[in-house]
C-alpha cells in the first residue's frame, strides 16, 4: 500500500479539483462550519470563565477550609480555633498562589434609613487583597488597612440600598457564640464594585481582629480561602491540602463547594461538544452528497483502475484521501479564519448595553472570549474522524464496484 | 506450456426475463507470442471470452490457467493483483485517467507494482518514444488525438511487459489510417518483445495482421484458422 500511497494521493488531489465549483462550496461549507464551531466555542467559554472565575474570586476561592460542620452549620459555634503548622506549610506549595483566613459570619447592616441582611467577611487585607480584592475594584475610598482596622467596605448596589455614602456611619451586627448579638457602629471607607451586582450586595468587608472583637470569638476563624494558579485543575494541591488539614478540618474544591458553577463549567464542555457534533451533522449530508458525486461520475474510471490491477481497498483509500484533503483544508482555513476574527475581541466585547441581562446569569460587563488550543485540537480530531466516517460510504460503494459493470457505464 | 489455457468455458447473463449465452462451452489453449484475434459478430462471446480470461469477469463453469495457474477461483483482490503482474488491457475507448498526464498514465501501473521513480521514468521515457509519442509526455489525455491516445493505452499495456495484452476492439473509433499506424504498432511490439496478443475485433483489416484467428458465433468457437498474417498481409 505504501507504493501506492503516493499515486493515490496525487489522484485524489487532481480528481478534487476537477470540479473545482463544487469543491469549493463544499470548502466553504466546511469553513463556515469549522469558523463557526471554533468562534461559538470561544465566545462560551469566554462567558462560562467570566461567571466561573467572577463567582469563585468573590465567594470561595478555588477551595476552602472549614471546620468539619461549618458547611452544615455556618455559625461561629463551628470556628477553627488554631492552623496547624502542617496546615501552614502545605499552605506555600506551589501552585497556591494566595490564601486568607476569614471571619465569615452572616450578619445584619444598618444604616439611618435602611437595614439588610449581609454576609460579614472579617478578613486581614493584607491576605485578603491575594485571594479577593484588586486596587481596581475599590471605586470609591480605599479597601481596609489592616486586620484592626475600624472601617468598612461596602459594594455599590448595598451603599444605594442603604441610601448612605461613603464616609458615613453604619451599624454592623451577628450572634455571638453565646446567642447573643454583638454589634459595633463602623465608618464607610470604601465601596467596590463586583463581577456580579448580587456580590455588591451581599459581601461587608471589615478588619477581622476588629469582628473577632465583636462576636467574641477570640482569634478564632470561620474560613480559609484558597487561591491557585488554574481553577480548571486543583489536583496538584488541593490532596497535599487535605492530607496536611487530616481529619480535624474541612478541605473542599470549588466544584464541591458551588455545584452551580461546577454545572455551568461542565455544561460548556458538553455544549461545545453537541454544538461540533451538530454543525458536523449539516456538513456531513454536504460531504456525502459530494463524494458520493464524485464516485458517480467516474465510475468508468474506477473499474478502469480495477481492470489495470488497483485493489478494491486502495480505491477506498483514494476516495477517503479526497475527503481528508477537503476536511483538512477546511479546518486549517477555517481554525485560521476564527483565530483571526477573535483578536480584535481580545480586549474583551462590552456588554454593558445589556447589563441587567447579564447580570441575571451571572454574567460581568465585558465577555473575554477564549480559545483554547485544546478546543480547535478537539474540534478538528472530531471533524476529521466524522469526515472520514462520512466518506466511509461513497468510498466503500467505489470499492465494491464490479470493474466490468464500471467499465461499460455511460 | 500454453500461455493461456481455457477448458470447457460456460456463462450466461440475465437480460430481464430472458438468459442470453456468453460462453457455451468454450475450450482454447494460446501459445507464448500468439499474435491472434477474437472475431465475430456482436454477442458472439469475444468480448466476455477476452474478460474471462483477463480475469475481469468469472465464468459460471470451467478452467481458465495463465501460465499454468488456476485464476478462475480467484478472490477479487487476487484477481487484481494476477492481472496488474501479467496482462496489459487495450479497451476501444482508450481509458486513460484524465487527470494524469500521458507519462503519468503510462506509470500508473509500475507505481502500483512499486517500481522505483528512476525506474519508472526510464521505462515511460523509452515506451512512450517507441510507441512515436516523444515530446508530448506531459500532455493530459485531452490534449492528444484519438490515434494518441490509444498508443498512451497500448504504451500503458505493455510498459510492464506483461505475458499478455487483452484488446478489445482497439480500433474501433480510430480512422483507417490511424487503425493501420495502431496494428503496425503491435505486431512490431509481438515480434520485437515476444508480447501475446489477443485481439477481440470484427474489423477485417485488424483480421489480417493476425496470425491465428479464432472465430465466435453465439457464444462458441465455429473456426480456428491460422495465416501468415503481418502488414504485408493487410495490403
Amino acid at each position: 500500500m505504501q507504493m501506492s500511497l503516493q499515486v493515490l494521493a496525487t489522484l485524489a488531489w487532481r480528481n478534487l479539483w476537477r470540479n473545482y465549483r463544487r469543491t469549493l462550496i463544499m470548502l466553504a461549507a466546511i469553513i463556515l462550519g469549522v469558523w463557526a464551531m471554533i468562534f461559538m466555542t470561544a465566545l462560551m467559554r469566554g462567558m462560562v470563565d467570566g461567571v466561573v472565575s467572577d463567582g469563585i474570586k468573590y465567594l470561595p476561592g478555588h477551595a476552602q477550609i472549614h471546620h468539619p460542620s461549618f458547611r452544615d452549620d455556618p455559625s461561629v459555634e463551628h470556628a477553627i480555633k488554631n492552623l496547624s503548622p502542617e496546615l501552614l506549610a502545605a499552605l506555600k506549595q506551589p501552585g497556591i498562589t494566595g490564601w486568607s483566613a476569614r471571619v465569615k459570619v452572616p450578619g445584619m447592616i444598618a444604616s439611618e434609613r435602611d437595614s439588610r441582611g449581609i454576609m460579614l467577611l472579617g478578613v486581614d487585607p493584607a491576605q485578603e487583597l491575594t485571594v479577593t480584592f484588586s486596587a481596581d475594584d475599590i471605586v470609591e475610598g480605599r479597601f481596609l488597612e489592616s486586620s484592626a482596622d475600624t472601617g468598612v467596605v461596602v459594594g455599590r448596589k448595598m451603599l444605594e440600598h442603604l441610601e448612605t455614602k461613603l464616609g458615613r456611619r453604619i451599624v454592623l451586627m451577628s450572634q455571638t457564640p453565646d446567642n447573643d448579638v454583638g454589634d459595633r457602629g463602623f465608618r464607610i471607607v470604601g465601596v467596590y464594585r463586583a463581577g456580579q451586582s448580587s456580590q455588591e450586595e451581599m459581601y461587608v468587608y471589615a478588619g477581622r481582629e476588629v469582628v473577632q472583637k465583636m462576636i467574641g470569638i477570640g482569634p478564632a476563624v470561620t474560613e480559609l480561602s484558597v487561591i491557585g494558579n488554574d481553577y480548571r485543575n486543583l489536583s496538584p494541591w488541593l490532596e497535599q491540602l487535605q492530607t496536611a488539614a487530616g481529619g480535624n478540618l474541612d478541605v473542599a474544591g470549588w466544584r464541591e463547594l458551588d455545584n452551580y458553577l461546577s454545572l455551568a463549567l461542565t455544561m460548556q464542555d458538553s455544549i461545545g461538544l453537541v454544538m461540533t457534533l451538530l454543525i458536523f451533522v449539516v456538513l456531513s449530508f454536504g460531504l456525502v452528497n459530494i463524494m458520493a458525486m464524485a464516485v458517480f461520475e467516474r465510475v468508468r474510471e474506477i473499474g478502469l483502475m480495477q481492470a489495470l490491477g488497483m485493489q478494491p481497498r486502495a480505491i477506498l483509500v483514494q476516495v477517503l484521501i479526497e475527503g481528508l484533503y477537503l476536511l483538512v483544508l477546511g479546518l486549517c482555513i477555517g481554525n485560521g479564519l476564527a483565530w483571526l476574527s477573535l483578536q480584535p475581541l481580545a480586549a474583551g466585547i462590552d456588554l454593558s448595553i445589556i447589563a441587567e441581562g447579564a447580570d441575571m446569569y451571572g454574567l460581568g460587563t465585558t465577555l473575554y472570549p477564549s480559545l483554547k488550543p485544546v478546543d480547535m485540537i478537539q474540534s478538528t480530531v472530531l471533524v476529521i474522524f466524522l469526515g472520514l466516517l462520512a466518506s466511509l460510504l461513497p468510498a466503500w460503494r467505489a470499492a465494491r464496484l464490479d470493474p466490468i459493470r464500471a467499465l461499460n457505464e455511460h | 506450456m500454453a500461455s493461456v489455457s481455457c477448458k470447457d468455458l460456460r456463462k450466461t447473463f440475465s437480460q430481464g426475463e430472458t438468459t442470453v449465452i456468453g460462453l457455451d462451452g468454450v475450450s482454447l489453449d494460446i501459445e507464448k507470442g500468439s499474435f491472434m484475434c477474437l472475431s465475430g459478430p456482436s454477442g458472439s462471446g469475444k468480448t466476455t471470452l477476452l474478460n474471462a480470461i483477463g480475469g475481469l469477469d468469472t465464468p459460471d463453469s470451467g478452467e481458465i490457467s495463465i501460465g499454468g495457474e488456476r485464476i478462475d477461483q480467484l478472490a477479487k483482490s487476487d484477481l487484481a493483483d494476477m492481472r496488474l503482474h501479467n496482462i496489459g488491457f487495450v479497451f476501444q475507448a482508450y481509458n486513460l485517467i484524465p487527470v494524469l498526464t500521458a507519462r503519468e498514465n503510462v506509470e500508473f501501473v509500475m507505481q502500483l507494482q512499486g517500481q522505483s521513480v528512476e525506474q519508472r521514468r526510464e521505462l515511460s521515457t523509452s515506451i512512450l518514444e517507441e510507441v512515436g509519442l516523444q515530446g508530448m509526455e506531459d500532455r493530459l489525455p485531452t490534449q492528444l488525438s484519438g490515434g494518441q491516445q490509444q498508443r498512451v493505452a497500448v504504451a500503458r499495456a505493455i510498459v510492464s511487459e506483461p505475458q499478455l495484452v487483452l484488446a478489445d476492439e482497439p480500433t474501433a473509433n480510430l480512422d483507417s489510417k490511424t487503425s493501420t499506424q495502431l496494428m503496425d504498432l503491435f505486431w512490431q511490439l509481438n515480434e520485437r518483445r515476444g508480447i501475446t496478443f489477443v485481439i477481440a475485433t470484427h474489423d477485417a483489416r485488424v483480421m489480417s495482421y493476425c496470425r491465428r484467428i479464432i472465430r465466435m458465433v453465439d457464444g462458441q468457437i465455429i473456426a480456428d484458422e491460422n495465416q501468415a498474417g503481418g502488414p504485408g498481409n493487410a495490403d
